[in-house]
């Protein structure tokens, strides 16, 4: 009777513990921290989430196909000053600021599939290499400084360009519905979030995605192009990750260096919280969107409680421990009895 | 189609050779010994899988435990060894009540299990004697220090009462598989295992190495060990066991002495239905040629493999384990991609490069390795029926989820797949019914060519008889089946025209009833070295 309970309790843990954690953290900072409830700030924490979340999504998708993606951090990084020098150093158009960081992400979901799905490196060190491989392009590129309007270069000229405003809005604007308006960034999580995870549940595509990371070998003798649902999802996990770096620039209004580097422990923890969402036990975009969720309201409160931005790694890395702990446990639980 | 099992052909399996031994044989039973289960029930998910069961085995037998799949002899035997906890009953060695958690409870008490798989249990940097006391060494209350001499002598003493001879120093990387049986079978000795559970232990041996594993079983049972055999293959049942129980459903159903049963009994309680339905031959007309293979070859394992199958016929390919069938099936259908030769399908030449360029041209595959190739165990009957077919179920890239669960209910009646609803996951479902699954998502396919690599593997014979008429009724809609398989039996039964393939050829062609079991026998381990009088 002693152990029904017991797993009882573990299963219950597992379908809403990320849910009641996420709603304890928010109850908590809401009574210590008075401002912490209020619309403006909420809307900020949605607004700083948004970026995770298109990185968390990427990540999901390759975890799906039973890879994994660690260059997401990196490739935000380095589509954020691509995208910023595009507007500051060359002034191109609008259509083509956007379009390039996309390439660049696919092209750096192409370099991975090629290395994963062709020469069949683990997925683990061939993201590892080229996680270092474009962190040090996007640094080679800038020279280690950050892009910003009329930025002045080394010998002493000034860059001819600012960031457009009509770019800007992208990270800032806020599009307004009757009573209430939500703010640009916000708007396309949700929209991605909805269409990801529709796509995800029930589109051909989709069910493809997770038979082939379900078991690659019966997916393959079914018919079904393994080599191409694997290379896609890299390039779509290459693409979202570029799309969290074009609102990175247009929420800060530069180009940060380094700027996605925290991003890919935070994605990390968001899709592995998202696994025990409603219990689902495998990747899964909701999850994901209410892992970054809890990852956004915990750095938001933590800032508000004056603790230093060098200690919020040990939080999230905490978070992260406590999700996989719930997941594998209950995983490897469910397996063996 | 009759099918008697004391003609089969090899004739150390007869069953007086074996029993003569017995007869001679010392015995160190002692009913302190024996095993008793008493009134095992067990429910997955409320589906009752073991009724209030009493199993009871004595020490010094050979007591084979039969059923078809699902009929709960896993279930059971899972139990035994601590893998799953009965929801009810207890379980005795002698009047000692035995209390198991857990496999290392079941392992202290006595109580082990032999798998396939033995690679997993061996450490392969070690000598053979170091993995025979390896239980030993790891226990906590030892001793610190490790004596290389004591653990020498000991295995020594395990190795000789097993009647095996390998050398204590050779590593058991080097060993063979038939070899690294044997340092298993010595280690549950060296334990003063009380019960060992053989799980289907000949399935990857050939026909020497199961003659030399059941000459180890004996000497076990000699020493006072319950052994508890289980298996699919019931010659080696009638000439090795001294008692048979047989399950069906969840329940013990029949229990007797070898000697005083036959094989069309065991099979009749096994079944519940009569023997004679074993091989369904369905007739159906045959036509033009489908696919014709003209001299593929893919390393040493393939050479230059010819052979046609028309519409409406069932082709054999039997050979003994090994013998290069299920990398010709592979070949066939793209999963790996053929060096020299042709291949066409309805005169189209097919080069397939992939398994879904086969499938697109009608040529699909149900493989040997069910669970790890055929199905998705972690998904429902629904989405694994649905996954070749997802684009016809689609529209506009999104799958239609009512179409689909029409199609997985309606192939679930027609191939009586027994589950409780098709959103159940595949895992659950015993081994007959994983295989159903496993060709099921193909009959609504156009494919022309089911390439079938050891269809009945693993699977009971109720579930057998169904793969048949699953087969018979694929023929009439004038499909062309591939059969490969180990089972001669089989071939004769069902097969329009059977091939003998030997390392890597074809070595011989028959017409149906032209063959007998004992010819295939003949040429499939003797290849062309000789001709059959």
């Amino acid at each position: 009777m002693n152990t029904g309970f017991k797993d009882r309790l573990l299963n219950f843990c597992f379908r809403y513990g990320a849910i009641i954690v996420i709603i304890g953290v928010v109850a908590f900072f809401s009574v210590r921290l008075p401002y912490f409830f209020s619309s403006a700030n909420l809307a900020d924490i949605l607004r700083s989430i948004s970026i995770v979340t298109f990185v968390a999504i990427g990540v999901t998708l390759s975890l799906i196909v039973d890879g994994f993606d660690l260059s997401v951090g990196s490739t935000v990084s380095l589509t954020t000053v691509v995208t910023a020098s595009l507007m500051i150093w060359y002034e191109m158009p609008l259509v083509i600021v956007i379009i390039v960081p996309l390439l660049v992400g696919a092209v750096i979901g192409c370099i991975n599939a090629f290395f994963i799905v062709k020469l069949r490196i683990p997925d683990l060190l061939t993201t590892l290499a080229v996680m270092y491989i474009v962190a040090g392009i996007h640094k080679t590129y800038t020279k280690g400084y950050t892009v910003y309007n009329n930025m002045q270069f080394e010998d002493g000229t000034k860059a001819p360009g600012k960031m457009y405003e009509s770019f800007l809005q992208l990270g800032k604007g806020e599009v307004s519905f009757g009573f209430f308006s939500v703010p640009i960034p916000v708007l396309l999580m949700l929209i991605a979030v909805i269409g990801v995870h529709v796509m995800l549940k029930h589109s051909r595509f989709g069910r493809q995605m997770y038979m082939t990371g379900g078991n690659e070998e019966a997916a393959r003798l079914s018919g079904i192009r393994i080599n191409r649902i694997r290379t896609i999802a890299y390039i779509l996990s290459g693409m979202c990750a570029a799309i969290g770096g074009l609102i990175y620039a247009a929420r800060v209004g530069s180009g940060q260096i380094d700027a996605g580097s925290p991003l890919l422990m935070e994605a990390v923890a968001a899709v592995f919280v998202g696994f025990s969402v409603f219990g689902a036990g495998k990747p899964n975009i909701i999850g994901t969107f209410f892992g970054s969720v809890l990852i956004g309201v915990l750095v938001n409160g933590l800032t508000m409680m004056n603790l230093q931005y060098y200690t919020h790694d040990i939080v999230k890395g905490t978070v992260l421990i406590l999700a996989l702990a719930v997941t594998f446990y209950v995983i490897h639980r469910a397996r063996t009895a | 189609m009759t099918n008697s099992f004391d003609a089969q052909p090899d004739n150390a399996f007869s069953a007086n050779a074996a029993r003569t031994e017995r007869g001679a044989a010392l015995r160190a039973s002692s009913p302190d010994d024996n095993l008793y289960m008493l009134g095992i029930s067990k429910s997955f998910n409320g589906v009752a899988a073991l009724h209030s069961v009493s199993f009871t085995a004595s020490s010094g037998e050979i007591h084979a435990l039969l059923g078809a799949n699902g009929a709960g002899k896993s279930t059971l035997m899972k139990i035994l060894s601590g893998a799953y906890r009965a929801d009810v009953g207890n379980i005795h060695i002698g009047s000692r009540p035995l209390h198991i958690k857990s496999p290392a409870d079941a392992k202290r008490q006595g109580i082990h299990c032999v798998y396939q798989e033995v690679d997993t249990a061996l450490v392969p940097q070690l000598t053979v004697a170091e993995n025979i006391m390896m239980d030993r060494m790891g226990q906590a209350n030892r001793s610190w220090w490790v004596s290389p001499r004591r653990i020498r002598q000991e295995a020594e003493k395990a190795m000789q009462s097993l009647g095996a001879a390998i050398p204590l120093t050779k590593r058991v990387e080097q060993c063979t598989l038939a070899e690294k049986q044997m340092v298993l079978l010595a280690r549950i000795l060296a334990e003063q295992a009380k019960v060992v559970i053989f799980d289907e232990p000949t399935a990857p041996l050939s026909h020497e190495e199961a003659m030399r594993l059941f000459q180890m079983m004996r000497s076990m049972r000699d020493l006072g060990v319950v052994v508890i055999f289980i298996s699919h293959r019931l010659p080696e049942v009638f000439a090795e066991s001294d008692r048979i129980t047989i399950m069906r459903d969840g329940q013990i159903v029949h229990s007797s002495q070898t000697d005083e049963t036959t094989p069309e009994e065991v099979v009749r309680h096994m079944l519940g239905k009569t023997f004679e339905e074993e091989f369904p031959k369905e007739q159906a007309v045959i036509g033009d040629v489908l696919l014709q293979v003209q001299g593929i070859t893919r390393g040493r394992k393939v050479r230059d493999v010819s052979f046609d199958v028309r519409q409406g016929e069932i082709v054999g390919i039997v050979g003994v384990v090994g013998a290069g069938k299920t990398e010709l099936s592979r070949l066939l259908t793209g999963v790996d991609v053929y060096e020299r030769g042709s291949m066409s399908l309805n005169g189209v030449p097919l080069i397939p490069k992939e398994p879904a360029d086969a499938v697109r041209a009608g040529i699909v595959l149900v493989p040997e390795e069910r669970r790890k190739q055929g199905v998705f165990v972690q998904e429902s009957i629904q989405h694994n029926i649905s996954v070749p077919l997802l684009k016809a179920l689609s529209l506009l890239g999104f799958v239609r989820k009512r179409n689909e669960s029409c199609l997985a209910e309606q192939m679930r009646d027609r191939l009586t797949i027994k589950s409780s609803s098709v959103k159940q996951e595949v895992k659950y479902l015993s081994g007959g019914n994983q295989q159903k699954v496993s060709i099921g998502k193909w009959l609504e396919t156009p494919a022309h060519v089911y390439v079938l690599d050891e269809p009945t593997k693993g699977v009971d014979i109720g579930a057998k008889s169904d793969m048949f008429r699953i087969i018979g009724k694929l023929v009439q809609q004038g499909k062309g089946i591939v059969y490969l398989t180990c089972e001669f039996n089989e071939v004769i039964g069902i097969a329009d025209r059977i091939y003998v393939m030997y390392d890597g050829e074809l070595v011989q062609a028959f017409q149906r009833n032209e063959v007998t079991q004992e010819q295939l026998m003949f040429y499939a381990s003797a290849g062309q070295g000789g001709e059959w009088k």
